[in-house]
Order: C-alpha cells, then sequence, then structure tokens
C-alpha cells in the first residue's frame, strides 16, 4: 500500500510546496488573529523600535537636502594687495557684481576690516601696538544660488588670478563642517538602528517563546507523528514574518505623523529665512528598505528562538 | 520474508535507572497483528518508544524491515516516523482543530496535495464510521470517537505498521472491543499491527499472537498460529 503512495509523491512537489506555504502563511495570521491584543501590543512595541532610526534618519536626508540650498549660498573672498587704493578696490567689486554668476558683491576696506576684527576679537587697542594695519581689503563674492559648488571653485579661480587679488579663499568650511557632522549623525543613527535591530529581534524572539511553550503539546504530536523540524517551525517563521510587516506599518505610521507634526513649524521657520524649504517625506525606496528589514529582523527572531526551543522539545 | 520488527536482545535502561527491559528477542512478522501485554511497569510502552526512537535502546539491535534502527541519522527520524502509524491511549489530538484537520495533519506534513487530502482523510473517517464528524472539534466527541479520530490520523498515510499504546486505557468496555475490532480490520487488509495492552480479559478471545512481558523479560509467548490463549496463565 505504501509503494503506491510513494509514486504519488512525486510529480508537482513545487506547487504542493507553494500551496503549504501559502496554507501556513494564513494559519499564521489566524493564530495571531486569535489574540488580536496581544499582536497589536507586539506590532507596536516593534513599530516604535524601527520608527526611532527610520525617523532619525529621514530628518538627516531633510538637513542634508537643505544643506544643498545652503551650497549657493557659499561666498568667496578675495584679498586684495595692499598696492591696490580703495576706489579701485570699489570699482573692481562693481566689475565682478557684472560677471555672469555673481549675485553680488561687497567690498570691505582695509579700515572697515580693521575695525570689525577689533569688534570681534576683543583685541581692542593691543592691535594699535602692531602700528601698521595687517588686514587687507576684501572683496566678497556671493554667487547666483543656481550655480552649482563646482561652478563657484571655478570663479573663485579665475578671480584669484586678476593682478589686483592677493588670494582668494572660498568660504565653505561651514558646509564642511555640516557634512562632517551629518556624516557623523548617519554613523551614530546606523549604530542605533543595529542595537534597535537586536531589540527587534529579541522583541519577536521572547512572543514566539511564549507562544512555542503555549503550543508545547501540539509540537510534541507533531514531532510524534514525524514532522521534520522544517515542518514544525514554519508557521512561527511566518508568524515573526506578520510581526515585522505590522511593526514595519506601524513604524511607517509613526514617522509620517512625525513629519506632519514638523511640517508646520519647519515651514514657518524657512519662510522666516526667506527660503521655501519643507520636509520630505520618507522616499519609495526608504519604505521598501524599512520594511525589508523589518520583516528580515521578524524572520530572524524567529528563526533564532524557534531552532533553539524545538530542540529542546522532547522527543527530538 | 522480512520481519516488520525484529527485536534482537535489546535492554534498555533510561538516564539514571536500572534495566527496563533485559535481553528482549521478539519479531512481528509482515502484516502480523501481535498484542504486547503485562502488568502496568512490565515495559510495554518503551518497546513502543524503541520502535518509534523516542527513545534508542541501551544494548541489542532493533530492526524495521530489517533495517537497523541505530544506522538512522537524526534527520532521518522524522521521514523514518512517517512510516508508523502511532495510536496512544490519552488519543494525543490537537484540540484547536477540527477532526477533518486532525485526522489531515500526517499528509500535509508529507506534502501532499490539497485535493488527496480531501480524498484520502474522508476514506480514513470512513473506515473508522466518523465521516459526519469532520467539522466537529475533538473535545465535543466521546473517548471513543476521540480513540477513532486518533486511529484514522494514524491509519490515513497507509502506514507500514501501526504501533497502538494501552489505545483503549481510556475508554469503556463497549467502546474498547470497538476500537480492537477496528485494528483488527486494518490487519485484515495488510497492515502490520502492534498493540500494547494490559487488558487480557479483552483480547483472550481475539485469534491473534501475544506477547507476555514481566518486569522487563518475556515470559511467554504464544506460537504464530495460535488463536488464543487456551489455559496459559498470564498476569
Ligand atoms: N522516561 C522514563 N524515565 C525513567 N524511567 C522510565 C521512563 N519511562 C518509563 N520508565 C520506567 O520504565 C519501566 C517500564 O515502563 P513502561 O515501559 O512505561 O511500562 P508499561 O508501559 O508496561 O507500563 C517502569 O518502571 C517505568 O517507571
Ligand atoms: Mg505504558
Amino acid at each position: 500500500m505504501a509503494k503506491a503512495e510513494a509514486g504519488d509523491l512525486r510529480p508537482g512537489w513545487l506547487s504542493r510546496l507553494a500551496e503549504e506555504h501559502a496554507r501556513v502563511f494564513f494559519f499564521s495570521l489566524g493564530k495571531l488573529w486569535q489574540n488580536p491584543v496581544g499582536a497589536l501590543l507586539t506590532a507596536l512595541v516593534i513599530g516604535i523600535t524601527l520608527a526611532l532610526p527610520a525617523g532619525l534618519h529621514v530628518l538627516i536626508g531633510n538637513v542634508d537636502k537643505l544643506s544643498y540650498s545652503w551650497e549657493g549660498a557659499a561666498q568667496s573672498s578675495l584679498f586684495l594687495k595692499d598696492s591696490v587704493t580703495e576706489e579701485r578696490g570699489r570699482d573692481l567689486a562693481r566689475e565682478i557684481e557684472a560677471r555672469p554668476g555673481v549675485a553680488r558683491t561687497g567690498y570691505i576696506s582695509r579700515q572697515q576690516a580693521l575695525d570689525e576684527f577689533r569688534k570681534l576679537s576683543g583685541f581692542g587697542d593691543a592691535l594699535d601696538l602692531l602700528g601698521d594695519n595687517p588686514l587687507p581689503a576684501v572683496i566678497t563674492v556671493t554667487p547666483l544660488r543656481k550655480q552649482t559648488r563646482e561652478q563657484v571653485a571655478a570663479l573663485t579661480d579665475e578671480l584669484a588670478h586678476l593682478p589686483e587679488v592677493d588670494r582668494a579663499k572660498l568660504d565653505q568650511k561651514w558646509l564642511e563642517r555640516l557634512y562632517a557632522i551629518l556624516d557623523f549623525l548617519q554613523r551614530g543613527v546606523a549604530v542605533v538602528a543595529a542595537l534597535l535591530g537586536i531589540a527587534v529581534i529579541i522583541t519577536v524572539g521572547n512572543t514566539i517563546r511564549l507562544d512555542i511553550q503555549a503550543r508545547r503539546e501540539e509540537i510534541v504530536v507533531m514531532k510524534l507523528i514525524g514532522a521534520p523540524d522544517s515542518f514544525i517551525r514554519r508557521p512561527f517563521l511566518y508568524t515573526g514574518f506578520w510581526y515585522g510587516l505590522s511593526g514595519s506599518v506601524v513604524a511607517l505610521l509613526f514617522v509620517l505623523a512625525g513629519l506632519a507634526a514638523l511640517t508646520e513649524p519647519v515651514r514657518n521657520l524657512a519662510g522666516l529665512y526667506e527660503s521655501d524649504f519643507s520636509l520630505a517625506g520618507p522616499s519609495f525606496l526608504a519604505v521598501l528598505e524599512m520594511f525589508g528589514a523589518g520583516i528580515l529582523l521578524g524572520w530572524l527572531g524567529a528563526f533564532l528562538t524557534v531552532s533553539r526551543q524545538l530542540g529542546k522539545i522532547e522527543p527530538r | 520474508m522480512t520481519d516488520i520488527i525484529h527485536f534482537h536482545d535489546v535492554s534498555h535502561r533510561y538516564p539514571g535507572g536500572h534495566d527496563v527491559l533485559t535481553h528482549v528477542s521478539f519479531s512481528v512478522k509482515q502484516g502480523e497483528m501481535v498484542f504486547l501485554t503485562g502488568a502496568s511497569g512490565a515495559g510495554k510502552s518503551t518497546i513502543l518508544r524503541l520502535i518509534a526512537l523516542l527513545a534508542r535502546a541501551t544494548r541489542g539491535e532493533v530492526l524495521m524491515q530489517g533495517r537497523n534502527l541505530r544506522q538512522l541519522k537524526p534527520r532521518e527520524i522524522p521521514a523514518y516516523r512517517q512510516r508508523l502509524g502511532l495510536v496512544f491511549q490519552d488519543f494525543n489530538l490537537l484540540n484547536d482543530r477540527t477532526v477533518f484537520d486532525n485526522v489531515a495533519l500526517p499528509l500535509i506534513i508529507r506534502g501532499h496535495s490539497y485535493r488527496d487530502v480531501g480524498r484520502q482523510v474522508r476514506a480514513a473517517l470512513d473506515q473508522v464510521d466518523l465521516l459526519d464528524k469532520e467539522k466537529v472539534h475533538p473535545l465535543f466527541l466521546s473517548g471513543g470517537e476521540q480513540q477513532r479520530v486518533g486511529i484514522a490520523r494514524a491509519v490515513v498515510t497507509k502506514p507500514e505498521l501501526l504501533l497502538a499504546d494501552e489505545p483503549t486505557g481510556n475508554l469503556d468496555p463497549q467502546m474498547a472491543q470497538e476500537v480492537m475490532r477496528i485494528f483488527a480490520r486494518f490487519n485484515e487488509v495488510g497492515v502490520s499491527v502492534l498493540v500494547a495492552t494490559h487488558a487480557i480479559d479483552l483480547i483472550k478471545a481475539m485469534p491473534y499472537r501475544i506477547v507476555h512481558l514481566e518486569h522487563g523479560r518475556i515470559s511467554m509467548r504464544t506460537p504464530i498460529g495460535a488463536h488464543h490463549l487456551g489455559d496459559t496463565q498470564h498476569g
């Protein structure tokens, strides 16, 4: 009798496996549905855990975007040779302002520079001891907003070669500093995300451990009638999948709600600076990544726990 | 023909205990039905556990169709158990699933298609006369009905060997006789059956061979072809 069966098992095994996966897919969802409050709480915890790094990531993305729009505001400073008269200096500033790509220029005479320095540095009278004013006159050049960083750099380079100009400096230090800070923050978020990822694994793992304990007898019966570990494991893996998926949905809702709450204040703030900057939501790819990470972590938490727990349940 | 089950000088002790089986040798022929009898604690369940590989014999060899069970690797055990049908004293049904789903489980484990599952489950339920109960949950059934569900689950895969451990232990005498008759019916169509029971009165009129255990030793066996115990003594 058994012989007739063996032949029966061969054809269509792939479709049968798909059928089995579909069955477990809905079976595990039904199991969660039997305890909706518990499932919801778990999804909520996972959601909050995922929302934190995801939200930070979105915010940093926005600062990054904002810094791009600031990039155009980078100034270059042209330090004039001491031999250049103030009159010639002011003329030169006007000439440069007429160039394409330049929004406006300003002229700071040697005396103005000294006064400003005196005020800012607090050295005050001590500077008088130097006798001669050591500061050069400066022309500040503000490029048009739409100019790229490279274009501004090329312009600065060109201006540096004017006969009146001693030295030119592209004033982007603060931008570079911002990028460094953003980079640092991004790494920080990555570390936080890794830690919270472990937290998700532990959360799902613990939930599933309790689940396994509650269904211990069922597992024993399955082992007795010859279910391989892969079969027993499958519904729990799908449970982990559902936790990861629902947690990701919760996290997305949290992130969107947080952005919505920040939209108005950010617009007001940007208005004060005459900027039309507004907060951008997470990109489709970012959402996809978050869901991928959530599902993977849920699955992993389930896999690690089930593998450990199954080994402890007799019969082996 | 090879024996479906052959015990060769098997002794067994559980970790930290004394020998619960000592030098046990016996066999069950292909297509044969055998009763394993003995008082409580004699070692009946242990023998079934060794066959189902719920424990490994500490000494001696257990062979299934000539294959030494000692050679089976852990990952081969599930597939091996799928060749057996197990029936338990306390039924071991999953009470949160319907009768149909309980009986379907071994087929699903083996990866049968849905069409196949439906057909075979109904055939098995028909054989234990429970076709009208397929949508019921086990706890709404009588003990006898639950045990018939257990038997349907054990036979639905058409196992090579049916193992039953005190299958009538929780049933009233009438139900118990009915259950034994069901085993006999399966045996008539060729299934090898090994039933452990201490209910001698229930089986002594039945035409099957008996292997009797006392304190882990085989104290008596009726010869093949002997149709009842006659005047031999037993405990
Ligand atoms: N898991 C176990 N660990 C230790 N001793 C056990 C275990 N199972 C059974 N025994 C002992 O083995 C002996 C035989 O038990 P068992 O095979 O269950 O007998 P029976 O089924 O005939 O009543 C008994 O003395 C029992 O106490
Ligand atoms: Mg027993």
